[in-house]
This record gives structure tokens, C-alpha cells and sequence, in this order.
């Protein structure tokens, strides 16, 4: 799957304990069609008689909306692949959440889109990878993909179903952004995500083919503000800009184990989609443990929430609130600690090191890795 | 937005009363916002039928307030949910 974005939900102000999750993120499998090489799923994935049978997916679901999730985005892999998606929607709708179908577009045909609208489908993201079939197909991995997504991204609006795109950018593809924004005014979708790549699972293989450079990253910013103003009240843009050439990091998450959750194929939970390169966390699995003991009582969740764990330069820093010391698990790949500072902060010792290696990836160029299944 | 006009929460975007918070939330695509009195107030008599001359006529009986007071307070709060592409004005 492609990195999410972060709700735009406020973050806990340091003397409020942690509330209830608002969303989340149901991995439903690891298979998918396509094989982007920015694919932030595990590198060791999961097969498919290691997934959640439906019915354990759907006490999840109801656990979640006791505990106070609103919002249940169904992703993957690709959640088509799924024959039990049907199912899955119509749990969402019996438990009142807010379902939100991520997908490739690839196994949804026009009468299963409609089929899942009449269960009570919410919204369906679906994920660009170019604007055109030679680019999308280049990255997708996947012949015939872009035209399929066309048909699918008509088949949503035509079914007035909200429609969000979402693109992630890198080297190869950025510079297409003012195509994307036309993109996705003609296909009539309300939103667009527009993601910087973020060198998770997969991707960490293709930092030198994916790695923007540092002006490429500012132009998209710029288009992005310009755009924003000119289609206000027609189209929506989500921005997650590159952090690689920043001077402090994003408020990951909007805090560790504070706003959302993720269950991954085989049903560990995680408090985001790349913490699996955590080492030292252990994972509980909704098979074993309730959802509602995890989310407030499991190791991993507590792990980095609050102020107590940080060390300085974070301890000390009047930003903390605000970004809760960056990516953990950014911090855990450059730095070798989750706890450290994340090295896209300038007060990191590592900040001059991460920004010069960035530098380089950007502006040399390698060979994709695509993302391989295991059969 | 006129009097005239009637305000609609676009597909896919709708309230619920989120009983483990204790509030009214509007949920639309990637987003819960969490609602004050007023705006759930307000969602509740924008129906899709109602103009928006309709909708402060309907507030303003309830709440016992200045319509013009009520007016400004209604027009923002609606633009701000248009502009999120969460509202159509027909
Ligand atoms: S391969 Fe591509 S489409 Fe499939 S899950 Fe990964 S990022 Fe998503
Ligand atoms: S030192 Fe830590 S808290 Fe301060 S800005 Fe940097 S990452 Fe954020």
C-alpha cells in the first residue's frame, strides 16, 4: 500500500492523556497486482492462508467502533483481492464506521463497485501512479493498470461515490504534478493526496531511483499552494511534502499510538504501517488479545507515547508538542535508535549526514525494485 | 450563498453521534470533524430540502437569538464546509 497521510486531527497537548483511536488502517492482505516499487508493506509479506478469515476481520471492526474508531480505511496489498470485501463493507455499515475503500482499482469491476456501494461503501481512494499508461504501468508493474483505473475512477463518480486520488511522488514522476491536479479535475474527484515517497518496506530498495531532489521538492510545493488557491471549493489537496529536505520532521502519526491504529494481514497490531521495522516491538495479535487491551496496555503502543521516552535534544525542545520528535521509525533507519531524535530535525547530530545522504540519492539514479509476492 | 439557496452535505459525508466521545462528529472522506452545539445544530436542519432562508428561520425559533447574528455564523460555518468540498449550495 502507499504510505497514508495523517488525519488532520490535532495532536494531545502534553499534560492530556492518550483518547481513544479515531481511524484505522485494516491491511486486509498483502496480495496485490501491482508491484510499486515504493510499496511500504513489509518486505517479507504475508500469504494468503496467513490472512484473518472474515469473520475474525469483522469482530475486529466491531471491537474498534466500541473502542471509538469513526473511520475504517480498507487497504492492503490490494483489499480487491479480497472475495470477502463485500462482507467486510457491510460490517463496516452494520458497526456505523465510515468505510474507505484504498485501492489499485485492479479486481473492482463497475457491478462490484456497485455492489459494494449498495453494502454501504463511504468513499473509495484510489492510487495514481502516473498520469499516463506508459508512466503508471512503468510503476505499477502492472500492463493494462492505468486504463483499468480509469475505468474505475468513472465508474465511482458515476455511482456518486466520493472519489480522492492519491499520487505518490518521487524522482520519476514529480515533475508531472501540474498533470495530476488536471488529472484529477477531470475525472471529477473531490480530493487529491499528494504524497512525498517515504523510504519504508519497499521503497528503502529504491532511494536512488525514487529520491526527489531538493528543488524538485520545493517546485511541488509551490505548484501545490498555487493550486490549492486556484481550484478552492472544487478540489481538495492533501500535501505530505519531502521531509528528507526539511529542517524539522513531521508530527508522525500526530503522535505515536494517539490517533490511529493498524492491523496488519495477520492480524498484529501496530501503531502505524511502517513500525514492523521496529525490531524490538513486540506485536500483539487481535486473535489473542482484545483490541481495546492493545490499544491501551500493549508494550508497543506505549512504547513512545508521551514526553517520558524522549531524549535530549527532544526532552527539552519547545517543538515537541508539535511534532512529538519526528518519525520513530525514520529515526530507527538513520540513526539505528527509534528513540533518537529523527534525523530530519537540524538539532539531530545525524541532520547534516541524512541531508547530504539524500543529496546523493537524488541526484544519482538506479534500477527499480519492484516488489515481489511470494506465491 | 443566498437565502434562496438550499445547502447539501455532499455523498459520503455525513453525521453521527459519537457516543464513546460524547459529541457530534461530521465524517467525510479522510476526515472526522467534531462538532459544537451549534454546528450540530446547524447540520441538523440542513437537509437537502431546506433553503438556507429556511434553515436560520428553524435556528433562530430554537435558539431565541438576533437572525442576523445567527445568519453570520451559519453562511461561515457552511462556506468553510464547502470549501472542503463537503457541501453543495443548488
Ligand atoms: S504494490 Fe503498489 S498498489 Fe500494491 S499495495 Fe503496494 S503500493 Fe499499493
Ligand atoms: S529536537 Fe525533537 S522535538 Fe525539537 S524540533 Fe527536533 S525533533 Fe522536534
Amino acid at each position: 500500500m502507499d504510505a497514508p497521510a495523517p488525519e488532520g486531527s490535532a495532536g494531545p497537548s502534553p499534560s492530556i492523556t492518550y483518547g481513544p483511536p479515531i481511524a484505522m488502517l485494516a491491511e486486509v492482505t498483502h496480495r496485490c497486482p501491482l508491484s510499486c516499487p515504493y510499496c511500504s508493506n513489509p518486505l517479507e509479506l504475508t500469504k494468503r492462508d496467513g490472512e484473518l478469515p472474515t469473520e475474525i476481520w469483522v469482530d475486529v471492526f466491531r471491537q474498534a467502533a466500541e473502542l471509538g474508531v469513526l473511520q475504517m480505511h480498507l487497504s492492503g496489498g490490494e483489499p480487491a483481492s479480497r472475495r470477502d470485501l463485500e462482507e467486510l463493507i457491510s460490517a463496516c455499515r452494520e458497526y456505523d464506521l465510515y468505510s474507505n475503500l484504498i485501492t489499485s482499482g485492479i479486481g473492482l469491476t463497475e457491478k462490484r463497485l456497485a455492489a459494494l456501494k449498495e453494502r454501504g461503501l463511504d468513499h473509495v481512494q484510489l492510487s495514481l501512479q502516473g498520469v499516463d499508461a506508459e508512466m503508471a504501468d512503468l510503476i505499477g508493474g502492472y500492463k493494462g493498470g492505468y486504463s483499468r483505473k480509469m475505468d474505475v475512477a468513472g465508474w465511482t463518480t458515476a455511482l456518486d461515490l466520493p472519489l480522492t486520488l492519491n499520487a505518490v511522488v518521487h524522482e520519476k514522476n514529480i515533475d508531472r504534478l501540474p498533470d495530476m491536479i488536471d488529472l484529477a479535475v477531470t475525472m471529477g474527484a473531490r480530493r487529491l493526496e499528494v504524497a512525498t515517497v517515504q523510504f519504508h518496506g519497499w521503497a528503502d530498495r529504491n532511494r536512488a531511483a525514487l529520491m526527489p531532489t531538493r528543488e524538485q521538492a520545493k517546485l511541488c510545493g509551490q505548484r501545490v499552494a498555487e493550486a490549492r488557491e486556484r481550484l478552492k471549493g472544487a478540489l481538495v489537496i492533501d500535501y505530505v511534502p519531502a521531509d528528507h529536505h526539511a529542517d524539522y520532521p513531521k508530527p508522525c502519526m500526530g503522535g505515536w499510538g494517539s490517533t490511529g491504529l493498524n492491523v496488519v494481514p495477520d492480524g498484529r497490531v501496530m501503531p502505524c504501517h511502517a513500525a514492523h521495522t521496529i525490531p524490538h516491538l513486540v506485536f500483539e495479535n487481535v486473535k489473542d488479545t482484545p483490541l481495546a487491551d492493545i490499544w491501551w496496555k500493549s508494550s508497543a503502543f506505549n512504547a513512545y507515547r508521551g514526553f517520558d521516552w524522549m531524549p535530549e535534544p527532544c526532552r527539552s525542545c519547545d517543538r515537541k508538542a508539535r511534532d512529538f520528535g519526528g518519525c520513530r521509525c525514520q529515526a530507527m533507519a538513520m540513526a539505528g535508535d527509534a528513540a533518537a531524535t529523527d534525523p530530519v530535525c537540524i538539532k539531530s547530530p545525524l541532520h547534516a549526514q541524512m541531508q547530504a545522504s539524500a543529496q546523493a540519492d537524488a541526484e544519482s539514479d538506479g534500477e527499480l525494485t519492484y516488489r515481489i509476492m511470494p506465491k | 450563498m443566498t437565502e434562496a439557496e438550499c445547502p447539501r452535505l455532499l455523498s459520503g459525508c455525513r453525521t453521527k453521534y459519537d457516543t464513546v466521545r460524547g459529541n457530534w462528529v461530521l465524517l467525510a472522506p479522510e476526515r472526522a470533524i467534531k462538532l459544537d452545539e451549534i454546528g450540530a445544530a446547524i447540520l441538523a436542519e440542513t437537509d437537502g430540502e431546506r433553503s438556507l432562508g429556511g434553515i436560520l428561520d428553524a435556528l433562530v425559533a430554537k435558539y431565541n437569538a438576533p437572525r442576523e447574528q445567527i445568519a453570520g455564523d451559519v453562511v461561515k460555518f457552511l462556506t468553510s464546509l464547502r470549501d472542503r468540498r463537503m457541501l453543495e449550495v443548488t
